[in-house]
């Protein structure tokens, strides 16, 4: 397996530092080396918040990359910022409940997923990020949905422990509808 | 034939180091040190005690106790002294201070001390002006008072007013002990022994922040004889820092030392 | 032990707890806080003292009563904080007292900003506080490597009686990895012969960093210049990366030395023989190895978070012998594999002779790529 890279990009508050880390939790788990890094300071709520993580077979080096193979972009500021990024045969996922534009770029591979429609149907809003997640590891499969329930499972915070089977439901649904529209 | 019995009235304090000082004639830090020193012989903690010393006059203070002594940067005694306290606190630490020292650089680290309660004791010796640099305004400058870097008197207009430590600390939650004494005459070193002698007591029974202040001449600096230094404490310098106790902890109330 | 995912901040401090660590005193500062944070919520259940100080200057102080008392004693903090410790670190070394300082850069001068950095280099390795001294200074680019750094910085620190400095940048605080903690270490029960702890059935002790007569202090001076040879022979650590048959060598430290290393592989799979010097030690530099390679390698390529103080190290020990180039970034920064890959192409290309300050090609091409990004 090559090096992987991935980016996920949201608004302060979406979570996405914390799905960043299961995936970390996950590639551990499951023997590979991993990094991740969050932007952090004072954009920590409210702004912008992204995190890089890197998992690979291999020692990593650079544990920051200015081409990420898989992009999530949770809003649409992550959308403009990394759809150009994104090298030819990447994977982006954008969460479409919060913009109304195509995605320009047709060398890629990117999935339009209305994340929070599908949170809310599963019942709270918060699930976005993991919904992103699972839809993820059907377009990039570098780690099987199960390593990532399991490090999801294991990595919760207590106070959130009661909603982690909508958590594995919107994994669940996240993958569903990527293979549905891939 | 008449006997005589010989008996030893005075003698060089075992915290006592059997050297010289090299203080000023006429200056009291002389007086502060022996004070200091037969406190701790009373109490027997010698073997216990770390002395912190500063920078001033008195930052070889540690070539006259007889005991382990560390020698502060300018000003951060009291935060070597709860550097160490905090790993070693079955042991008695203490920091000897001047008024540049305590009141000026080193006023953020003396007024968190006793913030904490750190249960150290301070020795703060304010002569109203700078020693050992050569006799320059201090933070305890009297108005009108002239020194090297106030050539005209103190202007309190340009540099402000003298600061009156004891009241400031005896404010602070943290502090268990603080009184202002004087060192110009017997009957006032005698009250500021009982005072140092309360203070390391407050530390035994871990009552807090302690500090005694004294009074002390600088004739060097002041450009005057021993004599009117002794007189300028008294009818200057005690008008404008009023001895009294400023706060004792109630559990050293009737203690009998 | 199984490896944990940890964060950079938060594995030093434990390391530090497991290494036997009695005292921290710190002060808050972004992006070293989560270390104070972590040291607050571990070392009172454990018994050992923490206080959060009412300012870095009093923070280092702290440190240096705790130092004198014989113990393990510790702060972190990040650029501006620091050279507020620098007064109580140039006496923690004229006093001759080991402790620990972990110094998480970021950008400036100034107030700057909470990015990570690499701006601190001459303050870290060149002294930063007034007077003849010599710091021991490690700069782990790993989540695993810092923690191995903090015990050994204790060791080093005790053998040597001397101040050690980890500096990172704020990449290494806020990353996590997979990393293997070591058990908890007993507290030694030592107490070092010079240590102030109370003068019972002994001579005092007295620990003061003034030596009024000169005669005096140039002993002392002489003293610790002799130690600092004495740690330049022992005490060299660094990380190779595909050296063996290098032509081109790239030399960084820290998140600088991780992100080449990445753009090295991609070199060599565009067939440049490019390889990576990444000195762990920055003081003492490892000067023998990097004389060494100047008898192998065509070019030399410096990459820094900073504007080339480390290259003023590398220029002095290589003497010519082969040309030196320099790639930096600034101001809170991190150069990403990409530029540092199109520098090491740029440098194999480049048959010119050196130049006397490499600075002055890099500085146009900076401003290039600059322009470029906007």
């Amino acid at each position: 397996m090559d090096e992987t890279s991935i980016i996920i990009s949201g608004f302060g508050g979406q979570g996405t530092l914390f799905a960043g880390q299961v995936l970390a939790y996950a590639s551990m788990d499951n023997g590979l080396e991993v990094t991740w890094i969050p932007s952090y300071g004072p954009e920590m709520r409210g702004g912008t918040a992204h995190c890089t993580v890197i998992i690979s077979e291999e020692p990593i080096g650079s544990p920051l990359i200015r081409n990420p193979d898989v992009v999530l972009a949770l809003n649409l500021p992550s959308v403009d910022k990394y759809e150009d990024l994104v090298p030819k045969g990447g994977v982006l996922v954008a969460n479409s409940s919060l913009f109304n534009r195509e995605i320009k770029r047709k060398d890629i591979t990117s999935l339009l997923i209305p994340a929070n429609q599908i949170a809310e149907e599963i019942g709270i809003s918060r699930l976005v990020n993991m919904i992103m997640v699972g839809a993820m590891t059907r377009l990039k499969p570098i780690l099987p949905l199960d390593a990532v329930k399991k490090a999801l499972e294991e990595h919760i915070p207590e106070r959130h422990k009661n909603t982690l089977p909508m958590n594995f439901e919107a994994l669940d649904k996240g993958f569903a509808f990527a293979e549905k529209t891939g | 034939m008449v006997s005589t019995t010989a008996e030893v009235v005075y003698q060089r304090p075992e915290s006592f180091t059997d050297v010289h000082t090299h203080y000023c004639p006429g200056c009291t830090h002389g007086i502060a040190h022996r004070l200091i020193a037969e406190v701790i012989d009373e109490m027997g903690l010698r073997e216990k005690t770390i002395g912190v010393a500063p920078v001033g006059c008195s930052v070889f203070a540690y070539k006259y106790f007889k005991m382990d002594f560390v020698e502060a940067p300018h000003g951060r005694a009291p935060a070597m002294a709860t550097g160490i306290k905090r790993v070693l606190p079955e042991n008695t630490v203490f920091t000897y201070q001047g008024d540049g020292d305590l009141a000026s650089i080193g006023m953020a680290e003396i007024m968190h001390a006793a913030a904490r309660g750190e249960n150290i004791t301070v020795i703060f010796i304010n002569n109203a002006i700078y020693g050992m640099t050569g006799g320059q305004m201090a933070p305890t400058t009297l108005p009108g008072m002239k020194t090297t870097s106030s050539p005209f008197g103190r202007d309190v207009e340009l540099t402000g007013h003298p600061i009156r430590m004891a009241e400031i600390l005896a404010i602070m939650d943290g502090s268990g002990y603080i009184v202002r004494r004087s060192l110009h005459n017997a009957a006032n070193i005698r009250k500021s022994k009982k005072a140092i002698r309360l203070a390391f007591e407050a530390q035994e029974r871990g009552l807090g922040f302690s500090m005694v202040e004294l009074l002390s001449s600088c004739p060097t600096n002041w450009k005057i004889s021993v004599r009117d230094s002794m007189e300028f404490i008294a009818d200057k310098m005690i008008p404008v820092f009023p001895l009294g106790d400023y706060k004792v902890s109630p559990s050293l109330e009737g203690l009998k030392v | 032990m199984a490896k944990e995912l940890l964060k950079g901040n938060h594995a030093f401090a434990e390391a530090a707890i497991r290494a036997g660590v009695e005292a921290f005193y710190g002060y808050p500062i972004t992006p070293s806080s989560e270390f104070l944070e972590y040291m607050s919520s571990r070392l009172p259940s454990l018994g050992r003292a923490f206080v959060q100080a009412e300012s870095e200057v009093s923070a280092i102080n702290m440190v240096y009563g705790a130092a004198c008392a014989g113990k393990r004693a510790m702060t972190a903090s990040s650029s501006p904080g620091i050279s507020l410790m620098m007064e109580g670190i140039s006496y923690i070394a004229g006093t001759e007292v080991p402790a620990v300082v972990v110094n998480v850069m970021r950008g400036g001068p100034g107030l700057g900003n909470i990015a990570p950095s690499q701006g601190d280099y001459y303050q870290m390795i060149k002294g930063g506080g007034h007077g003849d001294y010599f710091p021991i200074v490690l700069a782990p680019a790993r989540v695993q490597e810092a923690i191995d750094s903090i015990e050994l910085a204790f060791d080093l620190a005790e053998k040597y009686r001397s101040i050690v400095h980890v500096i990172v940048d704020g990449n290494m605080g806020q990353m996590m990895e997979p990393a293997e903690l070591p058990p908890m270490k007993e507290i030694s029960k030592e107490v070092p012969d010079w240590a102030v702890t109370g003068a019972k059935g002994r001579e005092p002790n007295t620990l003061t960093s003034i030596y009024l007569a000169p005669e005096d202090e140039e002993v002392t001076n002489l003293r610790l210049l002799k130690r600092w040879k004495e740690i330049e022979k022992n005490e060299v650590l660094y990380q190779e990366y595909q050296l063996d048959d290098a032509e081109i060598l790239v030399i960084g430290f820290g998140t600088a030395g991780r992100v080449a290393s990445s753009a090295i592989r991609e070199a060599r799979e565009e067939g440049i023989k490019a390889g990576l010097l990444r000195p762990i030690t920055l003081a003492p530099f490892p000067q023998e190895r990097l004389i060494e390679l100047t008898k192998q390698v065509r070019r030399i390529l410096v990459v820094e978070m900073n504007s080339g103080m480390m290259l003023d190290d590398v220029m002095k020990i290589v003497k010519g012998q082969v040309p030196v180039e320099f790639y930096g970034r600034m101001g809170g920064m991190t150069p990403l594999p990409d530029e540092i890959l199109d520098e090491i192409k740029r440098v194999a290309a480049n048959k010119g002779p050196g130049s006397d300050d490499p600075r002055d090609e890099w500085i146009p091409r900076l401003e290039g790529r600059i322009l470029g990004e906007k």
